[in-house]
């Protein structure tokens, strides 16, 4: 079933007057519960305005979103936009510029405190989310500004998953981070899709990160969707990626050039894991082929 | 919400205005201030109104947008109107309880209420057509004599300078920090008003927090470029007074005068 479903939705920013500019046009769009959808686009190719639709921060120009099957805009509904909020947890770029509590513990109890839950079960939520982006129970009494920056952000994730969502959007979540930290955040990121079965949007220009985490890649290009298919399925269309500013992991670059030089090699290698893979068979293979 | 605020926004274009020197257009717009404050009668009004209507067209700035300019201190004029109607005294029109409705109110207040839109859309009209590095530089300019009593001139420009670079970026951060709260259910639009002033806690500090983050930073950017204040510093826009300049004062002049003139010969209505 469909989380996330848009029908012909647009966005124009500043409609009216000189500055009008099309961010989104009509995109229609489902996205099954329990997805693990990586997002890639060049800069401005409308990924950030079509994520904040999801969660009902933008309202659309026009066309329809709907959240697990509601209509989110529909006259009904619109007093309840802040539940769709809570359904659907995002996590903007360098969220660590949103802390503002005393403490670590009070600032990722913020969304659970504003969704009207118990002292205990505001408790269990924060501890189970500071478990989830792996930071130790000490931190908990601690001022957000005294981390480290990899710190912050992941006390600033821990806020919106403490609100259980069931879709779960991060924009660029391990932007400005060193390798070690990126590869624990995002595998974080994973374990908490595994552990919870819920949505996960990932928004990177990491093709690898991509290739490694996703199932199923949504390409935006000059404000519409480009694609929207399985990881394997979009990086068959290197050319066209690159055309558009966008790239397909190193390792399928490298294989790609192998069997342009007459290697028989998968055309399907998106992970180093996978290339490793590919590699043993034809080693074995040709060893094979020498005692043969 | 806050993409309604234009006040220091430049419209870059190549009419007369813009192109004028902006130190000119600065003395014009003060000009053009005093001038509203002086009128003293009621078809004097028409003279500063057609002047700013004629400026606005030459500058090829759509009205819509200058007058968005006075959507934000649209309250403040409301308020300044209801004062002036109440509160002035004289032949009374409608009386209703100790509140007592005068035609002389009615017409000061209708004269506040143009005064301040034009004063506002005048002023809109300068930054609009000004680009607020130039004007700062006009305002160094100009102020260069207060040099002598010690006065801080290009301190207090930079300083001008830095204010109005950072205001569209804190404005873009303000928005950015409010949507990352509404993410996490902050609540900003219902609510009492002590409600309301503890939701803007969740916005201010991160806000603060970055904006001394960017003062440090800039500060550290400005030092490795070996800046050290205005001494001995030379400029790569240098200012000149053209020919459109002295058009426009005596455009200007001639306005005035006839205000003036309007004052001392023309009927009023009271």
């Amino acid at each position: 079933m469909a989380i996330i479903k848009t029908e012909h939705l647009s966005h124009v920013y500043s409609e009216g007057t000189p500055f009008e500019k099309v961010a989104v046009g009509d995109v229609s769009l489902e996205i099954e519960q329990g997805a693990f959808v990586g997002v890639i686009g060049h800069t401005g190719s409308g990924k950030s305005t079509l994520i904040q639709h999801f969660n009902g921060l933008l309202k659309p120009t026009s066309g329809k979103i709907m959240v697990d099957g509601k209509d989110i805009w529909a006259e009904e509904n619109k007093k309840n936009i802040r539940n769709v909020r809570f359904q659907v947890g995002l996590v903007f770029q360098y969220p660590e510029y949103q802390l503002f509590e005393e403490t670590v513990y009070k600032d990722i109890a913020f969304g659970p405190g504003n969704m009207g839950l118990s002292e205990e079960e505001i408790h269990t939520r924060v501890s189970e989310a500071m478990e989830f982006v792996g930071l130790k129970e000490k931190y908990a009494q601690k001022s957000p500004f005294d981390l480290s920056g990899g710190q912050k952000r992941r006390v600033a994730i821990a806020g919106v998953i403490a609100m259980r969502p069931k879709v779960l959007i991060l924009d660029e979540p391990t932007a400005g981070l060193d390798p070690k930290g990126r590869d624990k955040i995002l595998g974080q990121i994973r374990e908490y899709h595994q552990q919870t079965q819920s949505t996960i949007l990932l928004v990177s220009h990491s093709m690898e990160d991509i290739a490694k985490y996703a199932g199923k890649v949504l390409v935006m290009n000059h404000a519409g969707v480009f694609d929207y298919d399985t990881v394997e399925r979009v990086f068959s269309r290197s050319a066209e990626l690159t055309r558009m500013g966008l790239s397909v992991p190193q390792v399928s670059r490298v294989f790609e050039r192998l069997s342009s030089e007459g290697l028989s090699v998968s055309q399907n290698v998106y992970t180093v894991e996978q290339a490793q893979r590919e590699i043993l068979r034809l080693y074995t293979q040709k060893k094979e082929g020498f005692h043969a | 919400m806050l993409r309604d605020i234009t006040i220091g926004q430049y419209f870059p274009g190549k009419s007369v205005i813009h192109r004028m020197d902006p130190r000119m257009k600065l003395i014009l717009s003060l000009v053009y201030i005093v001038m509203l404050f002086c009128v003293g009668t009621e078809i004097g009004f028409l003279v500063p109104i057609v002047f700013l209507i004629v400026a606005i067209q030459i500058s090829k700035i759509p009205m819509k947008m200058v007058l968005k300019g006075i959507k934000p201190i649209l309250p403040l004029i409301i308020f300044t109107a209801v004062l002036n109607i109440f509160f002035v005294s004289g032949t009374p029109l409608v009386q209703w309880g100790f509140l007592t409705i005068s035609l002389e109110g009615i017409l000061v207040a209708l004269k506040m209420v143009i005064r301040i839109i034009f004063l506002i859309m005048g002023t809109s009209l300068l930054t609009y057509t000004t680009s607020p590095i130039a004007l700062t530089d006009a305002i160094e300019q100009l102020l260069k004599p207060l040099n002598k009593i010690k006065f801080p001139v290009h301190e207090m420009a930079m300083m001008m300078t830095i204010a109005l670079r950072f205001i569209p970026t804190l404005i873009e951060e303000t928005d950015k920090i409010m949507s990352a709260q509404k993410a996490r259910g902050a609540d900003m639009e219902s609510g009492g008003l002590r409600q309301r002033i503890k939701a803007m806690i969740p916005i201010l500090i991160p806000l603060f927090v970055s904006a001394f983050r960017r003062a440090e930073e800039l500060a550290l950017a400005m030092e490795c470029r070996c800046y050290r204040g205005g001494e001995g510093r030379t400029r790569m826009r240098q200012l000149h007074y053209s020919r459109l300049d002295w058009y426009g004062a005596a455009c200007m002049a001639l306005c005035f005068a006839v205000v003036i003139v309007l004052n001392l010969f023309a009927p009023t209505l009271l």
